[in-house]
């Protein structure tokens, strides 16, 4: 069985790396003042449509009608893709996806791609598979930039550099563009708009040298075979107009049935990621024409985990996801923690649910990604096609710890609940056993009572951590039952 | 009307006053209220861990204990949330997966009934200003399941707004989870206690003398989180504060 690569190494388990995450102030801060920035503007862009809710449940539709039939959508897709002149490639998981990509770049003679700001070629490790073949892959997108030139690794959906502020940009551009193409100019500044001259300027002569270009696609329609992106800057629109050969890599779960469907998307989707009414550039491409853009189109389907994930009842809600990043904007937990904490280029809540689908919830990261929630439901209000995050949360939770029946690489198989969870599990147990007999209950609440005084000040174990940062209730005399008995007990 | 007080295990072993307090209210505005013995917990813990079907006696318990009563009344958002939430979904899977034989019709019977204390004052009493006295500047800090699954909304603002003497000073922020989860607290310590310490930061701002909830289980982080670090602020559960009267005022 493959495992689905969802372009990390391994990482270590969530609460390690977040509470790592959480001491760094310089992180904490960015974190912070860019999600609040963001997040009240979407509140502010969403309080303007009236009819909100009705598109919120139209998207929620859409996508589970397509969700439902998708095996019918796909091939509409490949036949409308086709007779539109593009290729069509399907591949199972991510190293079929790279091996397809760069033998698509190989075949064209050329060792240089710019790409378009994509979370399936991320997923997938893209530009690392190039590289091992000697191809080099230049991101356009101004953030994925930063995160490309700092050698990092992108911490957010939408802004995959989020965790930087301006003077570590700056610091980054002086030292690393040089060796890129065209370096930064030498008196280079933190002011934002000098930052973005030096990389459009740097930019420039990659759009302009370039033949080959790699794109994602936030959406496809079957009915025409036409491929959208979304994006901000126009970058992406130089990738997808310039060269010669075009590559979208998209994941098969972007598919909508036709042109009409875009409608609703096109006004949930900028308001949730960037608070924008519209998004600037909406790029659309079908196939090829003669004497106007690519000549040579490849579409390449990814699945990665994907049809598994649609076999899971509750859990296939994840792929409506439209990667807004709206609910990791308002997490409290992505907030602190950050995005690398999360071990996949899908951090916050939606990564929190989408990971441990797509790759299984063998890891320690997988398995403690489902616990990485506080269930505020805060994701669940602001996610546009309605996403039950913390019902999936609570779903995966399950199959860690006591776990039931999954899909695996196609095969429906028993999962073993993971290790580590013996002694909450027989914790859990006995507590249930406790509070099923109200006399045993009683009992232990007034030995409990009896026992006040001797409350320790620091907990062992588990608890240990509750004490280091916070003080233990004290504990009272009498239980409320005892109170009710002696009270009120005799006037029934 | 027959009334039933679900009193939470969170409360009944660790906060007796706040089951005290509804008690008292209750009876003060007329409500004969009852104190089923057969009760416990309605099985959150185990249910948001990932232990399912370790709830469903929980709630099979739950269910039954309340049997016959009109209304049951819990000072816990989190706890009705849970009931009105997650009974149903919890009942039907265990009916698919063929346990549990009359859960469904159980929750299905119990679920309607079940209210959280704002929820009950406001919706079902009808009344707002509850006789209350407390001379004292509150911030309130609406927990995420009452907010979120319940809907709470404005209900225990306007309950606290209408208490005599009391001044209701906002708090920022205050949609923002308080970082307790459940086992959230212990499973990731670091990012529970950060967001416990940017809570009670911006409840001391206000500069308010009682930081007051509406769910014990976040006032126990939260006023374990300012007694360890020996912050001069109180936190109260709102059934406490809406109990005080005149005479007989809390401390
Ligand atoms: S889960 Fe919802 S809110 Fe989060 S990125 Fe996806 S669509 Fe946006």
């Amino acid at each position: 069985m493959t495992r689905t690569n969802l372009g990390m190494p391994s990482f270590p388990p969530f609460p390690e790396a977040a509470g790592e995450a959480v001491r760094d102030e310089v992180l904490r801060a960015n974190l912070r003042r860019a999600t609040h920035t963001i997040r009240d503007k979407r509140a502010r862009a969403v309080t303007e449509l009236t009819d909100w809710d009705r598109l919120r449940a139209a998207g929620k539709a859409v996508k589970d009608h397509t969700l439902r039939h998708l095996d019918h959508y796909l091939l509409q897709l490949e036949a409308s893709v086709t007779a539109a002149g593009g290729t069509v490639h399907w591949a199972a998981d991510a190293d079929e996806a790279n091996r397809i990509v760069t033998g698509l770049v190989l075949a064209t003679g050329e060792r240089e791609v710019v790409k378009v700001k994509s979370m399936a070629t991320q997923e997938i490790g893209l530009n690392e598979a190039l590289e091992a073949a000697g191809i080099a892959a230049y991101e356009t997108d101004l953030a994925e930039l930063i995160v490309q030139l700092g050698h990092d690794r992108p911490s957010h959906i939408l802004v995959p550099a989020i965790h930087r502020n301006r003077d570590e940009i700056r610091d980054i551009f002086r030292s690393e563009m040089a060796s890129w193409g065209r370096p930064a100019p030498e008196d280079l500044g933190d002011d934002p708009r000098e930052l973005a001259e030096a990389a459009r300027l740097h930019l420039r002569e990659k759009f302009l040298r370039a033949k080959v270009a790699v794109s994602g696609a936030n959406f496809m329609v079957a009915e025409t075979g036409t491929m959208v992106v979304l994006e901000s800057e126009g970058n992406g629109r130089m990738c997808l107009t310039l060269p010669e050969t075009l590559i979208s890599v998209v994941g098969i779960e972007k598919v909508v049935p036709a042109f009409r469907d875009l409608e609703v998307f096109l006004q949930t989707l900028p308001r949730s990621s960037t608070a924008e009414r519209m998004n600037p550039y909406t790029t659309m491409w079908t196939g090829t024409t003669d004497g106007d853009g690519p000549s040579a189109f490849h579409l390449v389907l990814l699945d990665n985990g994907r049809t598994d994930t649609l076999a899971d009842e509750t859990g296939r809600q994840a792929l409506r996801c439209i990667r807004c990043s709206a609910c990791l904007n308002v997490c409290p937990v992505y907030e602190r923690a950050g995005g690398h904490a999360y071990g996949s280029v899908y951090p916050g809540p939606i990564g929190a649910i989408l990971s441990p689908q797509l790759r299984g919830t063998g890891s320690d990261i997988d398995a403690t990604l489902p616990y990485a929630s506080t269930l505020c439901g805060a994701c669940y209000e602001v996610c546009p096609v309605a996403i039950d995050i913390p019902e999936v949360l609570v779903h995966l939770r399950e199959r860690v710890v006591q776990g039931g029946p999954a899909t695996r690489a196609g095969v429906r198989v028993r999962l073993r609940p993971a290790h580590g969870h013996t002694a909450e599990r027989a914790a859990m147990r006995a507590a249930r056993l406790l509070l099923d007999h109200p006399g045993a209950l009683r009992t232990a609440e007034r030995l409990l009572a009896r026992a006040r005084r001797l409350r320790p000040r620091r907990l062992p174990g588990p608890g240990r951590a509750w004490t280091d940062t916070r003080a233990l209730p004290d504990i009272p005399a009498e239980p409320f039952r005892d109170w009710w008995l002696r009270e009120r007990g005799n006037r029934h | 009307m027959r009334v039933a007080l679900f009193v939470t295990c969170v409360n009944d072993a660790l906060y007796p006053r706040t089951g005290i307090a509804v008690v008292r209210l209750l009876e003060r505005l007329g409500v004969d209220v009852d104190f089923p013995a057969a009760q416990s917990c309605c099985g959150q813990p185990q249910y948001n861990t990932g232990y399912r079907r370790e709830a469903e006696p929980l709630l099979r318990r739950t269910a039954e204990a309340f049997a016959g009563y009109d209304h049951v009344v819990t000072p816990s958002g989190s706890c009705a949330a849970m009931v009105r939430a997650h009974y149903p979904r919890i009942a039907r899977q265990a009916a698919r997966e063929g346990r549990g034989s009359g859960l469904e019709r159980l929750a299905e019977e119990f679920v309607p009934r079940v209210y959280e204390l704002t929820e009950f004052l406001v919706d079902v009493l009808g009344v707002t200003d509850v006789g209350a006295y407390f001379p004292h500047t509150v911030t309130y800090h609406p927990s995420c399941h009452g907010l979120r699954t319940l809907g709470l909304g404005e209900r225990p603002r306007r309950l606290l707004a209408a208490v005599k003497g009391l001044e209701l000073v906002a708090l920022p922020g205050a949609e923002e989870c308080c970082g307790f989860g459940g086992t959230f607290a212990v499973k990731n310590p670091g990012v529970s206690a950060a967001m416990g310490a940017d809570k009670t930061a911006a409840a001391l701002a206000t500069g308010a003398e009682v930081l007051c909830g509406a769910d014990n289980s976040c006032l126990a982080h939260l006023d374990g989180t300012l007694r360890h670090a020996g912050a001069p602020l109180r936190t109260l559960h709102l059934a406490e504060i809406l109990a005080s009267a005149e005479e007989d005022p809390l401390p």
